[in-house]
């Protein structure tokens, strides 16, 4: 019966749900990060969570992005759960240092003793007028470092279910979550819970073209899609959800059965995760393609203030729809 | 003869003696490091703590076999200190599968947490934040145990030192802050990075005990350790300690040491913390004429057949390239 009972909720809330399952499951775990105790988190996901389980594991942190996220690494190499959260992708290149040169190296070069199980969870992404320092989407440059995962839950399913699938990798992931998400809502199941976080999903199946995206852009473009069946092209959209490793089966299968493909990336283009799935696309199935591989990216710009002009440097339906026709002929 | 045996059978005699093979096994190893990187046996950076022994020595009397250290990328001395085996620090000079860390890390990267040595650290600072997080889980667990955490003055001019200092003396974390103070940064001398050179001054700020040491003189730092690892065991919080010292040799292999006067290195070599140690016991009939010899050849048969196993060792197969870039559990 409770597995078919569905319940109201936000991405705001599945992520606590997550986080407070995590705490309740696993005494290890703790979250750490600025302002997630008494503020009740930047985006307000830890609120209240400071009020269940104590300042000693919801630990509110100075501005001290490098030594948080460093403790968070030291913490999980010596048996700790913690989850570390920044408050927005921009901000995560002050701790740039520990996730790359500790966090992603420590278990080769200790020849495989020192483990770090840890999970850093941060906001990515433009929408909200926030300009050019609280706004890119910088998830592709994690995706070039070796041992580490990176995840980017888009739906409600995965902001519930991946937190803790990825609390017990023995290896750090990283989370990152679109700050247009937040206040997504819709119904999941009173017993949703744990997701695998290996594989990409096909959230709508289609025939004629391949729109693969993830994170923010995967509300926009499920969107072009319905544009593109309402002139009888029918787009199979691909959620990539684990950005590394990236899951290039579902990738490939999707090319082999629409011969099309339209990648959509928030991240701008130059080097961009798009443009290592069009390189992979490729390399594996370059004699599926019908047509040259497109992407849609982010706009090369430090991301501007103004409304139009930030909607201007964004992946838009429409542009997601002409590429598609590009693609399709 | 009879007079030394006496002095000998006193337990403070024993422990100076044991303090001086300490010494001398980090001394000796590194020694033989040149040679053998001037041999082209081994390679990358090699950073030798010759002239720092007293340092590593001294704190870790002051550690228990349950406590941490996080260390830095000049760290065969606190490995050696803490008890690795001779054979696994030189297996990783040379790359080997025998090294502690199996041959990835070398030099650098001397890792070994059986021991709770939580391994080399070759970014300047950039251990601190993992020995705040070590001390941290320790602390949440309700584990008594003691984070030594070896940097040196350099470290004090990153923002990842500052942000450990406040950390620890916020959280109130049981963490022992040794700062290793050799007078420079690679090639730039304290007083030409450092608007404040009084460390301890600096350290103390953040609101925790600090205070300056003679590193040179091993049972001063043993002193000042334990007496900084017991008030932290006891639930006092973080404490700094400045130790003063000199590196005799150059930063690294590569270096020409341009930076500085020879006589600079011949005034600190007068208080070789060694033949410091060594003069002390002699004065007090503890050290016999010749045995300072005698200790140092029989640790150079140890560290030669170190150096015999590591040749023989294997090293990993090229198949195994990327092994350990994640858990097999999880890839």
């Amino acid at each position: 019966m409770s597995s078919k009972e569905m319940v109201k909720t936000t991405y705001r809330e599945a992520m606590r749900a997550a986080i407070r399952e995590a705490m309740q499951r696993d005494d290890r775990v703790f979250l750490m990060g600025e302002d997630v105790g008494r503020y009740g988190g930047c985006f307000a996901v830890s609120l209240g969570l400071l009020e269940e389980f104590g300042p000693e594991r919801i630990r509110d942190t100075p501005l001290s992005e490098s030594a948080f996220v460093g403790a968070g690494i030291g913490a999980a190499m010596a048996g700790m759960r913690p989850i570390v959260e920044i408050m927005t992708v921009n901000f995560s290149l002050l701790a740039l240092d520990q996730i790359m040169n500790n966090a992603a190296t420590l278990l080769h070069m200790s020849g495989g003793q020192c483990n770090v199980p840890l999970v850093i969870r941060m906001t990515t992404g433009a929408g909200r007028q926030v300009a050019a320092q609280h706004s890119h989407s910088l998830e592709g440059w994690y995706t070039h470092i070796p041992g580490i995962k990176v995840l980017a839950p888009a739906t409600l399913a995965d902001a519930r279910g991946m937190l803790w699938t990825a609390l017990q990798d023995p290896d750090p992931v990283l989370i990152f979550e679109h700050g247009s998400l937040y206040n997504m809502h819709g119904t999941l199941p009173a017993d949703a819970g744990a997701v695998d976080i290996r594989s990409a999903a096909v959230r709508r199946p289609g025939t004629d073209v391949s729109l693969i995206t993830y994170g923010g852009t995967l509300a926009t473009t499920l969107e072009a899609a319905d544009t593109l069946a309402a002139d009888g092209v029918d787009a199979e959209v691909i959620d990539l959800r684990s950005l590394r490793p990236l899951d290039d089966k579902t990738i490939t299968d999707s090319v082999a059965k629409t011969h099309r493909v339209v990648i959509v990336d928030e991240g701008w283009r130059t080097g961009s995760l798009a443009a290592e799935v069009s390189a992979r696309i490729t390399e594996q199935a370059f004699w599926d393609l019908d047509a040259p591989t497109e992407r849609v990216c982010g706009a090369e710009v430090p991301m501007p203030y103004p409304r139009h002009l930030e909607q201007a440097a964004l992946p838009g339906a429409d542009a997601i729809v002409a590429a598609a026709r590009r693609a399709v002929g | 003869m009879s007079r030394a045996t006496t002095k000998e059978a006193r337990p403070e005699a024993v422990h100076r003696r044991d303090l001086l093979q300490q010494m001398l096994l980090i001394r000796r190893f590194e020694e033989k490091c040149v040679e053998l990187y001037s041999a082209g046996e081994i390679r990358g950076f090699v950073h030798l703590y010759i002239g720092e022994e007293a340092v590593a020595v001294g704190v870790n009397q002051a550690l228990t076999a349950d406590d941490n250290i996080v260390s830095t990328y000049r760290e065969h001395g606190h490995a050696l200190a803490r008890g690795l085996p001779v054979d696994s620090v030189m297996g990783e000079m040379y790359g080997k599968t025998t090294g502690c860390s199996r041959g990835r890390g070398g030099s650098m990267h001397l890792f070994d947490l059986s021991r709770r040595f939580y391994g080399g650290n070759a970014i300047v600072g950039g251990g601190l934040p993992l020995a705040i997080g070590i001390a941290l889980a320790d602390k949440l667990r309700g584990d008594q145990r003691v984070t030594g955490c070896f940097f040196g003055d350099g470290a004090v001019a990153e923002g990842e030192f500052h942000e450990c200092m406040n950390l620890a003396a916020l959280w109130d974390l049981p963490v022992l802050f040794c700062c290793e103070n050799n007078l420079y940064a690679m090639g730039t001398a304290l007083e030409r990075a450092q608007a404040q050179t009084d460390l301890a001054l600096r350290a103390g700020s953040y609101g925790m005990p600090a205070w300056a040491v003679d590193g040179m003189d091993v049972q001063a730092v043993e002193h000042a350790a334990r007496n900084a690892a017991e008030v932290i065991r006891a639930g006092g919080g973080p404490h700094f300690l400045e130790l003063r010292t000199y590196r005799f040799r150059a930063h690294s292999m590569y270096d020409p040491e341009l930076y500085r006067d020879k006589s600079e290195v011949e005034e600190w070599r007068k208080r070789d913390p060694i033949d410091l140690l060594a003069a002390r016991m002699h004065d007090g009939g503890e050290l016999a004429d010749g045995e300072l010899q005698a200790i140092t050849d029989e640790l150079t048969g140890e560290i030669d057949e170190a150096i015999a196993a590591a040749r023989a060792a294997p090293v990993e197969p090229v198949e195994d390239l990327t092994r350990f870039v994640y858990s097999p559990e999880s890839s």
